[in-house]
């Protein structure tokens, strides 16, 4: 093992943008590739823990326990060149972690438990028509950054960067909240996407027995953004004279400090006309976004003020919205409107209402960022930086510094097959 | 009546106003009533689904109901009526049992119809039902009421309830009632949601429609099992004809044809507006997200695009924005998909009204119905450039202001092709088909007299349905 064979062996395998200087640093190219990925799922992918999640008890060490229940659970890889294997399905965890290191899989899905082994569904479907259906899955919830593109500034699309982050930790923070308040689930485990966003696992029994129609409530219950692309309206509130407990939660101990704290200055939401135009908008009295509109316009020319743009004119804007004057119940929402639009979270639909719809597994590695799906602590989101993420290579890293240190053991594990050819 | 013989019923059974279909009652039908009532309940379903479709109110709902059923459900012999009700629904469930499809929609439909039925019933004869479900509800207790949050909260969700509110609060477990929690129509605090007592028909008719479900998929397996064979030569005609009648055609089966030569002149002269915004946006951004391609390729399959000329026409956008080769990797697979060439090979059928209407746009987003989906003024300008303009603009507005968005389209379709669409419109590809009757007649009457042809032997139904 030197460091020599690695570089000579991965010269092809370097991706653009990479620094020579972080080559000198890194013996391990970053980027992804099935040979890093063999490694991982050798020495690290986490399977006894997996298998122990998954089983929920049913492992044969407790009285009663049923013991085919992880077997009727769906996997689906998906391998290299996007070829799909569905309704993968192990008897024990050896099974699947010899399953997964012989398909090297780039994505492992996982699916929902069927009343029969998903492997051996054409078996049963001799009998009946509708013997094969899911019958347990978690509630879980998929939240992505790309969603939010109408709302951040700082990039778009599949990039993300700490001024765009702090989304992600309020949708943590206000879903993880009210899925234990509300709903009093407690087995819930949050964790990284691996490029932009966030995943939400609901385990506990009560929610994996869900019918679809139940778990279709619940991400409606979280729909407050009803904007689409043709149509200027974004968030609905509801028409009572309060906000519901659980929106006046959110409100008042995330949405509000966040908007104020981090989006406002970081994301700049006031600075140019076009932005503050798209709040104006927002506003159903006309004279009013027009003075606003008058003083910052004017206040354009001669900025001097020492504060920041985008806080003196969300306090202009909250002055004239909330002052005694304005009665009308539509007006002083507003202000609540606008802070929903721009923070609160806002669900792919899609992903929680249908038992049978797959998800990524936790601690897979994302393709493109090779960012390890690490789980978040919901308890201290905030200090969650997905730059800083565990990638493939930093790993691989980390396995030889530890080898070099004289693990001589398992030295041929860290240049797989393949790589010096 | 297999159906009837098959299931008991005890004589101590009391039937209530409002019947819950337990179970079939022991009666003697006469088949030529067996087929009327039916279609009775049929045109009361019907009206439902359309009710819904152009998203009316609960309060209007009510009123639509209440008419539909006084309109086709009467008897000339009043003791009949309740029969009436009883029989026609379990000639139904035989019916609407035999795919998941039309499972869903009667699900749906039935469960409306109870829900409004509730909710114009005396709070005597509510409380019976409820009792009838044997709800697991628990009254909420003062001491936990004067936890102030709960008072709060409650007090300020149900205004209307005021002082009553604390002996009509009940507690339930969360997934008693979905459609509240859905819409944030109540107070949960640790899985419980409090329910007032003006929104117990949540949880009633959530009873209701899972026992309907599980009874439809029992009556599913005994129609294969056996009903079917043993009526081949006496109910299953009428039912198998029953079905196909009044579901409406699916369009998954093309009956044109188009190629990509044909597209842009077809949708700029057929296509309905939502599917018109979607080939413009396509066009003009080489993109569509998810939701998007699905309404679009569905329909343009409906059209009669072969999947070979929809993967070239996809990929002919598509790949001026992502490259052909991530089109190949990405796209092409969903474009196969819903031609039923890959996973579990369901032949997808286009959308209809209802469904397109009911979905959510979000962010990115362009599918939809424009009708419900538009800000006013985006609406004018696409209606601008579809060349309507106006007093029908206005017009347009107005039903759309009172979400009657299926007229809505109906009157743009009007006003497009210069003549009268008696119909309404309640399918894109409907819409399409209706206007290429216009503009190609030849073609139509050819198409009509070869259908024509291949009806069925089961013409008793259809002549009833008409006459």
């Amino acid at each position: 093992m030197t460091k020599e064979a690695v570089e000579n062996g991965s010269d092809d395998m370097l991706i653009d943008g990479v620094e020579p200087e972080q080559m000198q640093r890194n013996l391990v190219p970053e980027g992804f590739n099935p040979n890093y990925l063999k490694v991982y799922y050798g020495k690290l992918f986490p399977y006894a823990e997996i298998f122990k999640w998954m089983s929920y008890g049913n492992d044969g060490k407790h009285p009663a326990c049923d013991l085919s229940y992880f077997g009727r659970r769906e996997f689906s890889f998906t391998l290299e060149n996007d070829i799909y294997l569905r309704f993968q399905s192990f008897n024990s965890a050896v099974q699947m972690e010899n399953s997964i290191k012989e398909k090297c899989p780039f994505k492992i899905d996982i699916g929902p438990v069927y009343s029969v082994d998903p492997a051996k569904r054409h078996a049963y479907a001799q009998g009946g028509d509708s013997v094969f259906t899911p019958v347990e899955r978690e509630l879980v919830f998929d939240i992505d950054m790309t969603d939010y593109d109408d709302v951040r500034y700082c990039c778009s699309g599949a990039d993300v960067c700490l001024d765009c982050w702090p989304l992600m930790t309020i949708a943590i923070k206000v879903i993880d909240t009210a899925l234990r308040d509300d709903f009093g689930f407690s087995h819930i485990l949050w964790v990284y996407s691996g490029r932009r966003g966030v995943h939400c696992w609901v385990c506990d029994g009560r929610a994996r027995r869900l019918t679809n129609e139940q778990r279709a409530a619940i991400p409606d219950y979280f729909r407050v953004y009803k904007g689409n692309e043709n149509s200027h309206r974004k968030v609905s509130l509801g028409g009572f004279p309060v906000l519901h407990p659980s929106l006046a939660r959110a409100y008042t101990e995330v949405l509000q400090t966040f908007f104020e704290h981090k989006l406002l200055c970081g994301q700049n939401l006031f600075a140019t006309e076009e932005r503050f135009e798209k709040i104006l908008e927002m506003i159903p009295d006309a004279s009013i976004a027009a003075e606003l509109r008058g003083k910052w316009q004017e206040n354009r020319r001669s900025s001097i003020s020492k504060e920041d743009v985008n806080v003196v004119r969300w306090e202009q804007l909250k002055h004239l919205l909330q002052s005694g004057k304005q009665k009308i119940l539509g007006l002083r929402r507003c202000v609540e409107e606008i802070v929903f639009t721009y923070t609160y979270p806002r669900l792919d639909m899609e992903v929680s209402k249908h038992m049978n719809h797959l998800l990524k597994a936790p601690f897979c590695v994302h393709p493109k960022t090779g960012r390890v799906c690490v789980p978040i602590d919901p308890d201290h989101c905030e200090e969650f930086d997905p730059t800083t993420v565990p990638t493939l290579s930093t790993l691989l890293e980390e396995l030889n510094m530890g080898s070099l240190g004289g693990d001589l053991e398992n030295d041929n594990v860290i240049i797989p097959e393949g790589m010096g050819e | 009546m297999e159906i009837v013989r098959s299931q008991k019923i005890s004589a101590s059974d009391v039937i209530p106003i409002l019947p819950l279909y337990r179970s079939a009652p022991v009666l003697e039908v006469r088949l030529e009533d067996f087929e009327l009532f039916a279609i009775d309940r049929l045109r009361v379903l019907n009206g439902i689904d359309d009710g819904l479709s152009r998203g009316k109110k609960p309060e209007e709902m009510e009123k639509l109901v209440t008419d539909l059923w006084k309109a086709n459900m009467r008897h000339h012999n009043a003791s009949q009526v309740i029969n009436k009700d009883i029989i026609s629904h379990f000639v139904l469930r035989l019916v609407y049992c035999r795919t998941e499809d039309l499972r869903k929609w009667f699900l749906s439909m039935e469960t409306a119809l109870f829900r409004y039925r509730f909710r114009i019933e005396s709070a005597e004869a509510q409380k019976a039902v409820m009792g009838e479900f044997n709800l697991p509800y628990k009254a909420v207790s003062n001491s936990e009421l004067e936890v102030s949050t709960f008072y709060v909260a409650i007090t300020l969700l149900s205004p209307k309830i005021g002082k009553c509110i604390l002996a009509l609060e009940i507690k339930v477990p969360f997934e008693e009632v979905p459609d509240l929690v859905a819409g944030r129509r109540v107070y949960i605090h640790k899985g419980y949601a409090y329910v007032a007592m003006s929104q117990v028909v949540s949880l009633v008719v959530t009873q209701f429609r899972s026992h309907l479900s599980k009874a439809l998929v029992l009556t599913n397996r005994k129609w294969t099992s056996t009903i079917r064979e043993h009526e081949k030569d006496r109910l299953t005609p009428i039912v198998q004809a029953l079905s196909t009648r009044y579901v409406g055609p699916d369009y998954s089966q093309p009956t044109t044809e188009i190629t990509i030569r044909d597209i842009d002149k077809v949708a700029s002269s057929s296509f309905p507006l939502c599917m018109r915004h979607l080939f413009e946006k396509l066009r003009e951004d080489f993109h569509l997200k998810h939701g998007g391609r699905m309404q679009l390729g569905l329909f343009l399959k409906g059209v009669g695009l072969n999947l070979d000329d929809a993967l070239t026409f996809w990929k002919a956008e598509f790949s001026q924005k992502v490259g052909a080769e991530r089109f190949d990797k990405e796209y092409a697979y969903g474009i196969r998909h819903s031609y039923g060439k890959e996973g579990k090979r369901t032949d997808y059928t286009p959308f209809s009204c209802q469904k397109i209407i009911s979905s959510t746009p979000g962010v990115g987003d362009h599918h939809g119905c424009p009708y419900r989906h538009f800000s006013e003024e985006n609406l004018g300008a696409v209606l601008g450039k579809m060349g309507v303009g106006g007093h029908i603009v206005k017009d347009v507005m107005d039903k759309v202001r009172n979400r009657h968005y299926q007229l809505a389209c109906t009157l743009t379709f009007e006003a497009v092709h210069g003549c009268s669409c008696d119909t309404g419109i309640n399918h894109p590809n409907q819409y399409f088909s209706d206007s290429q009757k216009i503009l190609q007649p030849k073609v139509y009457i050819e198409f009509t007299f070869s259908n024509a042809m291949l009806f069925t032997p089961t013409e008793r139904a259809k002549r009833l349905y008409n006459g």
